[in-house]
């Protein structure tokens, strides 16, 4: 991590702010503290903001803000943040495992010489940090899952998988927002969407908050499914304490 | 109110406007016009405010059943419309009548033309913008382009009855080899000053693998001092990534918000609008400006649009006949 954020071009309209070139906690919550800073600051002139593991890329308009003030801006910003401005939290996302809805559960197992009960347990044992949002409307990158389930992808990926399925693809964990192709290890599949354009909060992630995954059973998945259908579910939350 | 019925699509036909901004931080491109001076003229043409949503017309432009009478605006692309089969100008608004088909010439210059209407198109609130999202099924008519039998509907009826035409010299010109002008980084610093000389050095052509996401290019490969690959960040529209295989790729539109190959450079907001006219086989020659540079031609364009809106040239219409043959002929009022 460097001392002090380097400051790039990123064309006439938006410039990154790297704080290392690493991925790790500490490194990303300088990110979102800076985001946070900037966000509540509502400065005319910046347009959007995209926070990453290690750098934000600002967007701005020039001719509203120039891009001495906005550099300005941010090494003040960067400065007052030493206390946590990011106020982290927990999103609880109920996963039936296995069978149908997790078709490599089995195969992970075997790969681990665990039982399957034991790779659901691993994989709810602990809270997933949200690194930050990108590749794909709503994805999620999560860190801190256990290298005791950690599976190589599938050697030919899937050409559909349904939106809400849970995987992992090596030492990453993540959940599939929207139905479409790919190779990740399928081991359950939670019933809510993680994105629904025509909801009031379209995508239900943030970066810097937290995912818990809670076993659910077959039976308590279609219940919830139902709720979600009539928009009539809440995700459970909670303050994260480290 | 119902305004406009595909006989048939064309191309690649959306629905879009200036984008869909503020959920970058949550994986959702921007999306929006691809040429976003065409788009903001064609909007100045019939009255509308900035933003106001259009159709983006692709090489090959739709054909259009007038429902009701409203006024039409052209940019962009070189592909004359038609009404009843009469050519009308471009970059330039003009009267259809209920009743008649609307429809465009094949493309002379340019790709991606723009059709605008007073009050703009209606078509689905997606976050905050209707621009066509199609990778994601978001915006304009379901998500999708156009296609047969959709029925394109004007937000509110508006009694804009002025005809205008864009003063000749603000006109651009387009051709299919373009300066496309860069500024270097974030990583240029990834790659040695002679890898950035062959970059801005060489042409590149378009290849067929390009769409609103963004174009790859064919031509010297470019080789990164140690690796290609860095810690996914932030991109946007304008981002020049370098893969393993050394061939450039420009992110557009379209493009997804993060990426995880080194960004030799990013090219600059207004030639955007350059790129957005070019199609598979044409050719980019890349150049070098400061950052100081950029945003003093950021600040001309600007002032460009200022001009051409201040001084639209008004056009009145009328029906002749000449050896038995009616025509409808615009003409400058002076």
């Amino acid at each position: 991590m460097y001392k002090i954020p380097r400051i790039l071009p990123a064309g006439d309209k938006a410039v990154v702010v790297e704080y290392g070139n690493e991925i790790s906690e500490e490194c990303n919550k300088r990110v979102l503290n800076l985001y946070s800073a900037l966000k509540r600051q509502d400065v005319t002139g910046i347009t959007s903001i995209i926070p990453t593991y290690r750098s934000l890329l600002i967007k701005y308009e020039p001719l509203k803000l120039t891009v001495d003030d906005l550099t300005a801006l941010i090494a003040k910003s960067d400065m007052s943040t030493s206390v946590e401005e990011f106020k982290a939290k927990v999103i609880e996302i109920p996963a039936a495992y296995g069978g149908d809805f997790g078709p490599d559960l089995e195969i992970v197992a075997e790969y681990h010489n665990m039982t399957s009960e034991e790779v659901i347990k691993i994989h709810t044992g602990s809270a997933y940090r949200i690194y930050m949002l990108g590749f794909t409307m709503g994805f999620a990158y999560l860190g801190g899952m256990s290298e005791k389930i950690a599976t190589p992808r599938l050697e030919k990926p899937r050409t559909e998988i349904p939106a809400g399925s849970v995987g992992i693809a090596g030492s990453q964990t993540g959940i599939y927002p929207v139905t479409s192709p790919g190779g990740w290890r399928l081991i359950g599949k939670t019933p809510v969407k993680l994105y629904d354009p025509h909801r009031e909060n379209p995508i239900l992630l943030e970066a810097g908050n937290y995912i818990k995954f809670v076993r659910i059973t077959p039976d308590e998945f279609h219940e919830i499914e139902q709720h979600v259908n009539k928009n009539a579910y809440e995700v459970k939350t909670y303050n994260y304490d480290g | 109110m119902e305004c406009l019925k595909v006989i048939n699509p064309g191309l690649f036909t959306s629905v879009q406007d200036m984008g869909r901004f503020g959920y970058e931080s949550r994986g959702v491109p921007v999306s929006g016009a691809m040429d976003e001076f065409a788009f903001r003229v064609a909007n100045m043409l019939v009255g509308n405010v900035e933003n106001a949503p259009v159709l983006e017309m692709t090489l090959m432009g739709p054909t259009l059943e007038v429902m009701q009478d409203t006024v039409v605006a052209v940019t962009g692309a070189w592909m004359n419309p038609l009404v009843n089969g009469v050519e009308r100008p471009c970059w330039s608004s003009f009267p259809v009548r209920k009743g008649e088909t609307l429809s465009f010439a094949p493309v002379k210059t340019g790709c991606r033309a723009y059709m605008a209407v007073p009050g703009g198109f209606e078509g689905d609130v997606v976050m905050g913008s209707v621009s066509t999202y199609t990778r994601g099924s978001i915006g304009g008519i379901k998500g999708r382009r156009l296609e047969k039998g959709d029925v394109l509907s004007l937000k509110r009826h508006t009694l804009f009855t002025h005809f205008f035409k864009v003063k000749e010299e603000y006109i651009p010109h387009y051709s299919a080899e373009e300066e496309i002008r860069i500024v270097p980084g974030p990583q240029h610093d990834y790659f040695s000053r002679e890898a950035v000389e062959l970059f801005l050095n060489s042409t590149y052509t378009i290849t067929k693998d390009s769409d609103r996401m963004g174009y790859r290019l064919d031509g010297p490969a470019i080789k990164a001092k140690e690796k290609h690959d860095i810690i996914t960040d932030g991109l946007l529209p304008g981002t020049v990534q370098i893969p393993g295989n050394g061939k450039p790729i420009i992110m557009l539109k379209d493009a997804q918000t993060t990426g995880g190959y080194a960004k030799i450079a990013t090219v600059i907001s207004i030639d955007l609008s350059k790129l957005a006219q070019l199609k598979p086989g044409d050719r980019i020659n890349f150049r070098a400006v400061s950052l100081q540079e950029a945003h003093q031609l950021l600040k001309e364009k600007e002032e460009v649009l200022n001009k051409i809106k201040e001084i639209l040239v008004p056009l009145r219409y009328f029906d002749v006949t000449v050896n038995g043959r009616a025509f409808n002929v615009g003409l400058e009022i002076l």
